[in-house]
């Protein structure tokens, strides 16, 4: 919410009496820098200002002074979690520059690996999520056995979480049939206690406490605010990338998109791991059906002149990349559009109480969490005027009107 | 309840006691991507690691032989992109995880 809303609801308070709690950059509630201005009343939190403009590390304009090959370790390098959708995003998109097509059992490893970290990114969420209402037995045994899928990317890809498993033309690494064995294996283990742990998330009653009722996103304003990836799916909006513009080979593996209708942070932990028991059949489905062959192509370093535009399902949400090459070894420009940052707009919704519900102070952790968020995702420009005390996004036209107008 | 707490009482630990006790069963699978190994002799000076090097870690001096890369450890990304490229294979990653030191030149491979 904006500055000047905040002071509107000044004005109408029944107990004349509100509070400003900030909250960051630096907090032990948060574990990245991002700053919070909560509006309380009592308990209840009335409005909140957002600001996450503390991560800000120009990866876009890097990306433009180094070649492609270089680029993909540096976009890895964007959000450690989502390292296998970005690389993914990114070698799709040069790909399209090149306008070629890779070997199906690239595209099958590719969809494997993604789905893999699909599994580890939601099996971390639900850790952080049981940590937030302060349920750390279950954040334990989440994390204990999240590291089952740890170790098979590690055996896959070298590393445990920078996979740096796709490259333009395919993938580095094949799968041997021993690889396959224990992926197989593992993905026993953990169909098993995910299953468990939905058990847990439905039956515990510390879960449906903290969970049930809390930080409601109804439809509508999920897709005016542009919500993405399991916060819009948990409203009961369904949308997945995967199904609405089909990549890699999304449309031939069987897999449901997942949506709960009750629109509460209750609803985003069974989205989540309904999702990753659906992540663990698509890896199965792709570990058998997976053909011979290659699983690189080789292509030039400089591709020719163009733009490309691709989508990705990250784990937090659709996921947009923006190639234009000029022909040389280095993009001309590379722009990324994350999910978290399209999230923001409905976490401050979630977090202001509103006639027929409430947000207390108490509930603030868990909402915030429940977006999944990523403030390596969320770094962009503004402008701040401190002594008003108001922010604002310029355009590039008034921006350039701005200069002109200093410079005279 | 007393069945869980019967079955947990029994288990082995999920926590391995890494730097003290057990090490060896601190498990690294093949192909894990750690300190780069550099065999000067197979080198023919092509300089495509350093081309390709996303992170500046691969630095190129000149000595009797000509053109050669040292590579610096504490810029390394561990992406074994230079493996990749390097066209003699001369440069292997090796399953070597441990490398803090008090030395700086211990992180730079010759």
């Amino acid at each position: 919410m904006q500055e000047e809303e905040l002071q509107k609801t000044e004005k109408k308070s029944a107990y004349e009496l509100f509070f400003d709690i900030p909250v960051g950059p630096q907090h032990p509630a948060l574990k990245e820098p991002a700053f919070f201005k909560f509006r309380v009343e009592g308990e209840r939190v009335v409005g909140v200002d957002v600001d996450v403009s503390y991560n800000h590390r120009g990866i876009e304009r890097a990306l433009e002074d180094r070649n492609y090959i270089q680029n993909i370790y540096l976009i890895e390098r964007i959000c450690g979690i989502c390292n296998v959708a970005h690389t993914l995003c990114y070698a799709q998109a040069v790909e399209q520059l090149h306008g070629k097509e890779i070997p199906p059992r690239a595209n099958y490893i590719r969809l494997m690996m993604e789905e893999l970290a699909r599994i580890h990114s939601h099996m971390l969420w639900l850790g952080v999520a049981a940590h937030e209402i302060g349920f750390d037995t279950l954040f334990m045994y989440v994390w204990r056995d999240r590291e089952v899928v740890m170790d098979l990317i590690e055996m896959l890809t070298g590393n445990r979480v920078t996979t740096a498993v796709n490259t333009i033309g395919g993938v580095r690494r094949d799968v041997s049939n021993e690889a396959k064995d224990k992926v197989k294996k593992g993905m026993n283990v953990l169909e098993e206690r995910l299953k468990y742990y939905r058990k847990v998330a439905l039956n515990d009653p510390t879960v449906n406490a903290r969970c049930s009722g809390v930080g409601i996103l109804k439809p509508k304003d999920a897709i005016r605010l542009c919500a993405v990836g399991p916060t819009l799916r948990a409203s009961g909006v369904k949308n997945d990338v995967r199904k609405d513009d089909p990549y890699t080979l999304h449309d031939e593996v069987p897999f449901n998109v997942i949506t709960f209708d009750t629109m509460d942070v209750f609803a985003r932990v069974l989205v989540r791991i309904d999702e990753t028991l659906e992540s663990v059949n698509m890896v199965r489905y792709c570990l058998d059906h997976m053909p011979n062959g290659d699983v690189r192509i080789k292509l030039p370093l400089s591709p020719p002149v163009g733009e490309a535009i691709s989508r990705v399902e990250a784990p937090r949400g659709e996921l947009i990349h923006y190639a234009r090459s000029n022909g040389t070894k280095n993009p001309e420009r590379y722009k990324v559009r994350t999910p978290t940052f399209e999230n923001l707009p409905s976490v401050s919704e979630m977090l202001t109480s509103k006639s027929d519900y409430e947000v207390n102070i108490a509930d603030i952790p868990i909402i915030l969490a429940s977006i999944d968020p990523c403030f390596s995702c969320t770094a962009r420009m503004e402008f701040r005027d401190v002594s008003k005390g108001k922010t604002w996004i310029w355009s590039l036209k008034e921006l350039k009107a701005h200069c002109s107008k200093s410079r005279r | 309840m007393l069945k869980e707490i019967q079955k947990s009482l029994f288990k082995k630990k999920a926590t391995v006691l890494y730097p003290f006790k057990e090490r060896e069963r601190v498990h690294i699978p093949e192909g894990f991507r750690g300190k780069i190994v550099f065999d000067r002799d197979k080198c023919t000076g092509c300089l495509l690691c350093a081309r390709f090097c996303p992170s500046g870690a691969c630095e190129i001096v000149t000595d009797e032989k000509g053109k050669r890369p040292i590579f610096h450890l504490e810029l390394c990304l561990f992406c074994s992109q230079c493996q990749e490229v390097c066209p003699k294979g001369a440069i292997n990653l090796t399953k070597e995880f441990e490398l803090a030191a008090f030395d700086r030149k211990a992180f730079t491979i010759r």
